[in-house]
């Protein structure tokens, strides 16, 4: 069972309202999902679409093909009529999409009038359809009582009754008006209830279990999620969040944050990357930890704003003037995203660094299922001298030396001892110097010293599908999912597999997993990128020396999909 | 009890003659009058020659970027209420390149003490316009005179109703009064500007020592702070007669008080509560 539904209308109609509540609905009822959307940038109007995909096995992305297209105008209709399943269906109101297109495929369901029936406020319409959909998949509306309760704004019992009259109504009238079409070759899946979460949602989870307590940021698309996530938990954990003016106030509020002694956070999009550049390189010769979220659009400039797009890889990798250690990560999936942010925050603090966590609009509003996160993989240690560890210590230099590079990270005011930092070159008590010598000197502290154990913190990348591959798929981040499908839908007639990396820099070494050898041994290497130029061909050839032969790119601001990717991989295979 | 010795910090690197010595000689003069030891507060500071002033104090430090130092001591504050958070700056790192920040800081109405040493003139790149050089003034990258108008710090944050606002003089019978005025700004509870008029030797040749002494007078006893039309036209007094002294006085509630999250416990001292945040998995299913 693989079935995709899409439903597609203008901006304000209510396309997330009916998304989220169907593709919780079936993460609760045990269904794996993946869902995705495609939005314009603006608020009202223009065209815009959710798709829910349903499975019984793991999925990781959207397919091309829809089964069941939801239709709250006609721009809906002609935009994906094309893509409709050979059985595919379309349910739609012809009040909405002005008329009753012909073929078999166009199930009516009077939207606006059964609302109107009903005497309800036409916006409950959008409940109708969740209902109709449900019907069309044979599946009982009563639970969602419980999730309009987490879904609408101002959520009375009479509302949320209503509601869910609404959507009875909806199924009701599919199921009067065309038993033939219902269950859609639905099976049912194993008693259970699965984790619905999306790449925004797990890098603030992320965020909140790694015990940030600081979160400053200027709001940007696709990017504001994680700050919408951590403000809602901001009062049951004690966060302070803080909207700052511009993104430059945003990262030096989050070093300021850092130097008085907590866990501090900034999450923006490549413009606003471009302005934070200074206080990454701030905080990287502070040495105060700072961990930020990109979540890539397609620029340049304001590009394609509620887009996707890979095509920030090499500004995160050396934004920030003058040479310092950092390190990027770049997860496939929320999964991955939720760990690596755990894992940032610990690298941030326990090396005195700035970590990115790079994601992208395709990654932050996706949403996937999982039976549940590995709690013993998360982890939490405070590497900050306070309390009476620091009021014992004789003396005190905040950039003292040592074999590791690491300096004792004290907060201040905590004791006599006096904490200073300098965006200057320094020496080890944190004060202005211009002699060669002590440049040196930290120069190799802050970089040399700490680059060689950064690097043994960098995990390897993943190999997926066939171990001895003649075809093999490279990625990072979030082609992730669908090079992971389309490997499987391959892996029948052919010896391939996909080589993922999710922690780009430092670049894993080979020590840990051969896979240089792996790339040099396949018979055909394609590196997959959702970007123009393939930057991370270039960081293969730039750190391995191994010069990628085959290259698929994707630069129209739109993921790829299932069948997109398939049909460009024949094209290369032949 | 704290003495000026423990104050005694690295040398600075200030030419003969500046009006930064007086200001920091002040500054440990207030400090050690309130009883604050050196590592009970920090000063934030940015880039240029007021930007090494903590350096030269013995305290505990951060000093960042050119313009940011507002956001650093906004972000300080925030995560340590309980701890004395100074901002010192300069005329063009306040005024010109953190302007965007020092709008929103009296905005958000941190409880930050700002002390900008305003000598209206770039001293650390050498002598280029300031924010507050007068218009018309010719410098080597100013070949046709200043063609913007000069900045008056004071009106703008009278504007802005920021609840301290003052300026002093750096020098002669000014400086008694300046300790006065930043000794009240530390007490205060909420955002405070100190305006400091100082000399450049080096690159202000028009705004001398004696081109401010001259000026200079300070606010009367029967002069009301609450008042803010008042301080509003005694702000835009410049010329033949500059005003000195505590402007602009208004209780309001500071940003921190409003954080529910903080409101009894500062951040920093609060523990993290690691198996009720991971609890939040939950809340996916």
């Amino acid at each position: 069972m693989d079935l995709t539904i899409r439903i597609g209308g203008e901006a304000g109609q209510g396309l997330q309202l009916i998304g989220g509540l169907l593709a919780r609905y079936l993460a609760r009822q045990g269904y794996e999902v993946f869902t995705h959307q495609d939005y314009m940038s603006r608020i009202r109007g223009g065209h815009n679409f959710y798709q829910i995909r349903l499975a019984d096995r793991p999925i990781s992305a959207s397919r091309q093909q829809a089964d069941i297209l939801v239709a709250l105008d006609r721009t809906t209709i002609d935009n994906h009529r094309q893509s409709l399943a050979g059985d595919g269906v379309v349910i739609y109101d012809p009040e909405m999409c002005g008329g009753e297109p012909d073929g078999r495929e166009f199930l009516q369901v009077p939207i606006t009038g059964i609302t109107e029936k009903l005497e309800i406020a036409p916006i409950m319409g959008n409940s109708v359809a969740v209902g109709a959909v449900l019907g069309l998949l044979d599946l009982d509306p009563a639970p969602l009582g419980e999730l309009f309760g987490e879904f609408i704004h101002r959520k009375t019992a009479e509302i949320i009754a209503t509601n869910v009259s609404a959507a009875q109504a909806g199924r009701d009238f599919v199921g009067r008006e065309y038993p033939e079409r219902l269950g859609l070759r639905l099976s049912r899946p194993p008693d259970r209830k699965l984790l619905l979460i999306n790449g925004n949602q797990a890098i603030g989870l992320g965020t909140l279990i790694s015990g940030c307590r600081f979160f400053a940021a200027y709001p940007m698309t696709p990017s504001t999620g994680i700050m919408i996530y951590l403000a809602g938990q901001a009062e049951k954990h004690g966060l302070v969040i803080e909207q700052a003016e511009d993104e430059i106030a945003a990262v030096n509020m989050a070093i300021g944050a850092s130097f008085g002694g907590v866990r501090a956070m900034t999450a923006t999009s490549g413009g606003g990357f471009a302005l934070m550049t200074e206080g990454i390189s701030l905080a990287a010769m502070t040495e105060t930890p700072l961990v930020i979220a990109e979540v890539q659009r397609p620029g340049p400039a304001t590009g394609l704003p509620t887009r996707t797009e890979q095509g920030d890889l090499n500004f995160v990798l050396h934004g920030g003037h003058g040479e310092f250690p950092r390190v990027v990560f770049t997860p496939g999936t929320p999964e991955q995203a939720l760990y690596l942010t755990n894992k940032a925050f610990h690298l941030a603090e326990k090396y005195q660094i700035p970590v990115i966590v790079q994601s992208d609009q395709y990654l932050a509003d996706s949403q996937w299922t999982f039976s549940g996160f590995d709690r013993e993989r998360l982890v939490y240690e405070d590497f900050r001298l306070r309390g009476p560890a620091l009021a014992k210590l004789e003396s005190y230099q905040r950039y003292a030396p040592s074999d590791s590079g690491i300096s004792p990270l004290a907060v201040p005011g905590a004791s006599p001892h006096l904490v200073v930092a300098d965006s200057d070159e320094h020496d080890r008590d944190g004060h202005i110097i211009e002699d060669a010598e002590t440049r040196n000197e930290m120069v190799r502290k802050r970089l040399f010293r700490k680059l060689p154990l950064l690097r043994q913190e960098i995990a390897p990348p993943s190999l997926e599908g066939h171990p001895e591959p003649e075809v093999l798929l490279v990625g990072f981040g979030s082609t992730y999912g669908v090079m992971k499908e389309v490997v499987a839908e391959l892996g029948g007639n052919r010896a391939v597999a996909l080589l993922h990396f999710s922690e780009v820099c430092p670049f894993p070494p080979p020590e840990k997993f051969d896979y240089p050898q792996l790339l040099q041994r396949a018979r055909r290497v394609i590196c997959v990128e959702n970007n123009a130029t393939g930057q991370f061909a270039r960081l293969l050839k730039a750190e391995i020396g191994f010069d990628c032969p085959h290259r698929i790119n994707k630069y129209d601001g739109r993921p790829f999909t299932v069948e997109g990717l398939l049909g460009e991989l024949n094209d290369h295979l032949g | 009890m704290t003495t000026l010795d423990d104050y005694k910090g690295q040398r600075p690197a200030w030419c003969p003659g500046c009006g930064n010595f007086a200001i920091l000689k002040i500054m440990k003069d207030a400090l050690i009058e309130l009883g604050m030891e050196p590592h009970q507060f920090t000063v934030v500071s940015g880039i240029g020659q007021a930007g090494k002033l903590p350096h030269y104090l013995k305290c505990n430090t951060f000093n960042g970027l050119h313009g940011r130092t507002l956001p650093v001591a906004t972000g300080l504050k925030l995560a340590n209420h309980k701890h004395l958070v100074l901002a010192v700056a300069g005329d063009g790192d306040c005024y010109g390149e953190g302007g965007n920040h020092f709008l929103h800081a009296i905005r958000r109405n941190v409880n930050v003490k700002l002390f900008v040493h305003n000598n209206q003139v770039y001293g650390l790149t050498k002598g280029q316009a300031s924010p507050t050089t007068a218009a018309g003034t010719v410098t080597k990258t100013q070949p046709f005179g200043d063609l913007s108008e000069q900045l008056n710090p004071l009106a703008l944050a009278i504007a802005l109703d920021c609840g301290f606002v003052a300026r002093a003089f750096a020098g002669a019978h000014g400086l008694p009064h300046l300790q006065r005025i930043m000794q009240e700004a530390i007490e205060y509870e909420g955002f405070a500007l100190i305006d400091i008029l100082q000399n450049c030797v080096s690159f202000n040749k028009v705004n001398t020592f004696h081109w401010y002494k001259d000026r200079v007078y300070q606010l009367g006893d029967d002069y009301d702070p609450s008042d803010r039309i008042e301080a509003f036209r005694s702000s835009l007094e410049w010329g033949e007669r500059i005003p000195t002294g505590i402007f602009y006085r208004k209780e309001r509630a500071t940003c921190e008080s409003r954080i529910p999250t903080i409101r009894n416990t500062s951040l920093v001292e609060q523990p993290f509560d690691r198996d009720r945040a991971v609890e939040e998995l939950a809340g996916f299913y």
